[in-house]
C-alpha cells in the first residue's frame, strides 16, 4: 500500500484556466463626452490606453485640452440652467433609474472591460465594482423626490455644475459615487476619469446616451494631471469632488483659496487592522487577506498596517503565510484569479521602490512563491515583519499588495499606534468581544471600521475620512449633504 | 472721610483653564469710541497659540469622552452663570460702545443662546446618525463624533452673543476650541472666559486669546495640530490665506455667515464615523 503511495505522482492541485469570454464591446477610439455628443478633442491628441496584464495597447482616449474643458463646463452650465435644475425631482429621479437598469443590463460587459483596462480580477469586478455601482445609482435616483423630507428645518438647494475627478483604482464605481448623489439632487457634471482608466466611463456616457438624459447633464472628459487642474481652476465650476492622493487633494485646497467654490475630498489612509488575542483567528487570517490584497492593494482604505497582539503574532502570522501562498496571481480575466495586475508600470514601480526602502530600513521582507506572468505588471503578495512605527512603509501609503505588521501588548498601545499617523480613513478591529469592539471603534480616529469583517461597502452606508484622510461622506443620506447648499425654511 | 479706589481689572488671556499675560509680554491700550484708554489688553502671540493647541489637545480625550447630557448640563451652568453676571456685561458691552437697550438684549441673546445649545448636547446625534440598511449581512451604523480642536477667528461686531454662540456648538459636540477675542471689542470675551474658568468647563476646552487678527490668523489656519478653523468676518485676503493655510494639513474650513442657533452648525465641526459588523451566528 504504501509503496503504491509513493508510486503515484503527486497531486496537481491547480486549477485548469477559467477565463471570461463576454465580450467588452470596446471601440478602438474614444472621443470626449460633451453636451450628449461623442466630440473628437479640440487639440487632436488621442492617448493609448494600456491593458496592464498584457503591457499592450487596449484602444486610444482622446486627451481633453483646456478648450474642451471649456465647453463641457459651459454645456454643463447651460443644461443647469434651461433643464435640470426645472425639471421635476420625480423626472430627474427616473432618469438616474435609468442609468441604474441600463447598467444592470450589460453589467457582464461592463465587468470584462473594467478587468482589461484596469488589471483587476473578473472576480472582483464582476461581484463588486459593477453590482455596487449599478446600486448606488438605484440607491441616489431614489432621493430625487425626497430632498424635501432628507434635511428637519432646511430647505436643500442645488448648487450647479460640479467638476468631479476621479481615481484608477475603481473607475466605473467611483463615476457612480460621483455622478448618482450630484444628479439626484439636481447638479450637473464634468466628470475626469484617471489617465489609465478611461474606458468604463466612457462606456457609462454610451449608456447616459441610451438613457436619453439631456444633454450636457454629464460631460465626461478624459485627461491627465494638467486636465484635472483645468477642471479644478475653471470658474464656471461651483463644486469640487476628488477622489485620489492627499498630496493632490492638498493641492486642490491651495488651488481654490480665495474662491467661492465648495469641495470634498476624499483622500489616502494607511488603515491599522487591528487584531486581538481572543480574535477568531482563521476569520481575522481570511479578513487580513480581504483588507490588504483586495484589489491588488490599490484601495484607499486597505488594511495596510497590520496591529498584532503579540500572544498570537506567531500563529498569525504563520497562517497569513500559509493562506498567502495559495493566492493565484495572474490573469485578470480568469475567475480563479485572486489578485490581477498592477494597474500601470508606473505604480509598479512605485510599488517595488517601496519594497526596497523597506527593507533598507531593517524590516524583514517576506513574499509568496506563486509563479507570475512574465509579461505585464504583477506584484506578489508581500508582508514585512519586524516593522517599526516610524517606518516609511508603516506611515506612507504603498497602493500595492504589500502588509506591514507591528506588534502590540495592551488595547491602549494599540489604538495609539493605529491613531499615530495622520491619515484616517479607515480602520479593522477583530474580536470575539462585543465591549471591546464598541470602546476600540469608538477610539479609532477614522471615518470608516470594519470590526470582525473588511472592506465592505454599500451605497446606503456614508465612507470618507478623519484628518488628512479628506472631508465629506460620499454614500447613504450624509453623502446628499456634499451637493447640497442647506437654507433655514 | 476719602472717596473709595475702585479695584481695576485686569484682562489676561485664558489658556488651559488659566489667566497668563501673553507670553510675549506685550500688551495694548485698548480705548473706547472718545478715544479713552479702557484697559491695558495682551497681544496674544503665536506661542501663546501653540500653548493653548497643546492644551485644547489634552482636553480633547476627556471632554470628547462625556455624555452629551453632562457637557449639555456643562452649558447649561455656564448660561446660569453668565445670568448672575448680567450687569457686569451690560456694562462692558457699554464700554465697547453698545447702547444700554442694545447690552441688554445682546446678554440675553447670549444667556438663550447658551441654553438654546445646552439642549442639543443628547441630541444632535440622533438627528444626524443613520442605522445603514445595506443590502449585505452586517449591522452598520454611522454617528458624528467631534473632529477635535478647533481654531476659531470671532465675530468682530458681536463681541459676547457672536463671540459665545459660536463657541457653544464647537463645544457642545465635544471638541476644544481657541477662540481669537474680538480685536477691537475684547473685554466681554476675557469676562466670558472667566465664566467658564467658574463653571465646570474642564481647562484646556475652551481657550480665548486677545490680540490681532493679521498677526494670528494665519498661524491659526497653519498649525498642524488643529483639525478645523471656524472663521468669522468677509476680509477676502484673510479668507484666502485661512483656506490656502489650512490645505497644509486637510483642515476643515467653516465660514458661517452669521451665528445661529441651529444643529447644522454643530455638524460643521463634527465628522462622521461608520461602524460595520456582521450578523451571523
Amino acid at each position: 500500500m504504501a509503496t503504491a503511495l509513493q508510486a503515484t505522482k503527486p497531486i496537481d492541485w491547480s486549477y485548469a484556466p477559467a477565463p471570461e469570454s463576454a465580450d467588452p464591446g470596446l471601440k478602438k477610439r474614444y472621443d470626449l463626452f460633451i453636451d450628449g455628443k461623442f466630440v473628437p478633442p479640440v487639440g487632436g491628441q488621442y492617448r493609448t490606453i494600456i491593458n496592464p496584464a498584457k503591457d499592450a495597447p487596449l484602444c486610444e482616449v482622446a486627451d481633453s485640452s483646456p478648450a474642451d474643458i471649456d465647453r463641457a463646463v459651459k454645456a454643463a452650465r447651460r443644461a443647469y440652467d434651461k433643464v435640470w435644475s426645472k425639471m421635476p425631482a420625480r423626472e430627474r429621479g427616473k432618469y438616474i433609474f435609468r442609468i441604474a437598469r441600463l447598467l444592470q443590463e450589460r453589467a457582464r460587459e461592463f465587468s470584462v472591460a473594467e478587468s482589461l483596462n484596469g488589471g483587476k480580477p473578473i472576480r472582483e469586478s464582476r461581484d463588486t465594482d459593477v453590482p455596487l455601482a449599478v446600486a448606488h445609482f438605484f440607491y441616489y435616483a431614489g432621493w430625487a423626490d425626497k430632498l424635501d423630507f432628507a434635511f428637519p428645518g432646511m430647505r436643500a438647494k442645488s448648487l450647479g455644475v460640479c467638476g468631479q475627478v476621479i481615481p484608477w483604482n475603481f473607475p466605473l464605481l467611483m463615476a457612480a459615487w460621483k455622478l448618482a448623489p450630484a444628479l439626484a439632487t439636481g447638479n450637473t457634471c464634468v466628470l475626469k476619469p484617471a489617465e489609465t482608466t478611461p474606458v468604463t466611463a466612457l462606456k457609462l456616457a454610451e449608456i447616459i446616451q441610451m438613457a436619453d438624459l439631456p444633454a450636457g447633464v454629464v460631460n465626461i472628459v478624459p485627461g491627465g494631471r494638467p486636465t484635472g487642474a483645468t477642471l479644478v481652476k475653471h470658474p464656471g465650476v461651483d463644486k469640487i469632488a476628488f477622489t485620489g492622493s492627499t498630496a493632490v487633494g492638498k493641492w486642490i485646497m491651495n488651488a481654490l483659496a480665495g474662491t467661492k467654490k465648495k469641495y470634498t475630498l476624499e483622500l489616502g489612509g494607511k488603515a491599522a487592522n487591528i487584531i486581538f488575542e481572543d480574535a477568531a483567528i482563521d476569520q481575522a487570517v481570511e479578513g487580513i487577506i480581504n483588507a490588504i490584497f483586495f484589489n491588488q492593494g490599490h484601495v484607499c482604505c486597505a488594511g495596510s498596517r497590520l496591529l498584532v497582539q503579540e500572544g498570537v503574532a506567531d500563529t498569525l502570522i504563520n497562517k497569513l503565510k500559509h493562506r498567502m501562498n495559495a493566492l493565484i496571481v495572474g490573469d485578470p480575466l480568469d475567475k480563479n484569479t485572486d489578485v490581477g495586475a498592477i494597474n500601470s508600470k508606473e505604480q509598479l514601480e512605485k510599488i517595488n521602490k517601496y519594497l526596497e526602502i523597506g527593507q533598507g530600513e531593517g524590516a524583514e521582507m517576506w513574499q509568496t512563491t506563486c509563479p507570475v506572468p512574465a509579461k505585464g505588471f504583477f506584484c506578489r503578495p508581500t508582508l514585512f515583519t519586524n516593522v517599526s512605527q516610524s517606518h516609511r512603509i508603516a506611515q506612507e501609503e504603498i497602493f500595492g499588495p504589500v502588509l506591514a505588521i507591528l506588534t502590540f501588548r495592551t488595547v491602549d498601545e494599540a489604538i495609539e499606534k493605529a491613531n499615530n499617523t495622520p491619515y484616517g480613513l479607515s480602520g479593522g478591529v477583530w474580536t470575539d468581544k462585543g465591549a471591546k469592539i464598541f470602546k476600540v471603534t469608538r477610539k479609532i480616529r477614522a471615518g470608516v471600521i470594519w470590526a470582525n469583517t473588511f472592506n465592505k461597502f454599500d451605497p446606503s452606508s456614508p465612507f470618507g475620512g478623519y484628518k488628512e484622510s479628506g472631508m465629506g461622506r460620499e454614500g447613504g443620506w450624509h453623502g446628499l449633504m456634499p451637493y447640497v447648499r442647506l437654507e433655514r425654511i | 472721610m476719602s472717596e473709595r479706589v475702585p479695584v481695576l481689572k485686569t484682562y489676561k488671556q485664558f489658556i488651559g483653564g488659566a489667566f497668563p499675560r501673553s507670553e510675549s509680554g506685550r500688551s495694548f491700550v485698548l480705548k473706547d469710541a472718545k478715544g479713552r484708554a479702557l484697559a491695558n489688553v495682551c497681544q496674544g502671540s503665536r506661542k501663546d497659540f501653540r500653548d493653548a493647541v497643546v492644551k485644547a489637545r489634552a482636553a480633547h480625550k476627556d471632554w470628547s469622552g462625556r455624555s452629551g447630557y453632562n457637557r449639555g448640563q456643562i452649558l447649561y451652568r455656564l448660561a446660569e452663570l453668565v445670568e448672575g453676571r448680567r450687569d457686569q456685561f451690560v456694562a462692558e458691552l457699554r464700554q465697547q460702545g453698545s447702547s444700554a437697550g442694545d447690552a441688554r438684549k445682546e446678554v440675553d441673546a447670549t444667556i438663550d443662546c447658551l441654553i438654546h445649545y445646552a439642549g442639543w448636547g443628547d441630541k444632535y446625534q440622533q438627528l444626524f446618525s443613520t442605522v445603514n440598511p445595506v443590502s449585505s449581512p452586517h449591522f452598520v451604523f454611522s454617528v458624528p463624533e467631534p473632529t477635535g480642536v478647533v481654531a476659531l477667528v470671532a465675530p468682530e461686531d458681536s463681541a459676547l452673543r457672536g463671540l459665545v454662540s459660536a463657541i457653544a456648538p464647537i463645544i457642545v459636540g465635544g471638541n476644544c476650541v481657541i477662540a481669537l477675542a474680538s480685536e477691537t471689542k475684547p473685554l466681554t470675551a476675557i469676562t466670558f472666559s472667566e465664566v467658564c474658568a467658574a463653571g465646570d468647563v474642564p481647562g484646556g476646552v475652551v481657550n480665548i486669546l486677545t490680540g490681532f487678527r493679521k498677526e494670528l490668523v494665519a498661524q491659526m489656519a497653519s498649525h498642524m495640530d488643529v483639525n478645523a478653523v471656524v472663521y468669522y468676518g468677509d476680509n477676502t485676503d484673510e479668507r484666502k490665506t485661512v483656506q490656502a493655510e489650512a490645505s497644509r494639513n486637510v483642515k476643515r474650513v467653516i465660514f458661517p455667515d452669521t451665528p445661529g442657533e441651529n444643529p447644522y452648525l454643530i455638524m460643521d465641526t463634527q465628522e462622521v464615523k461608520t461602524t460595520w459588523h456582521p450578523v451571523g451566528y
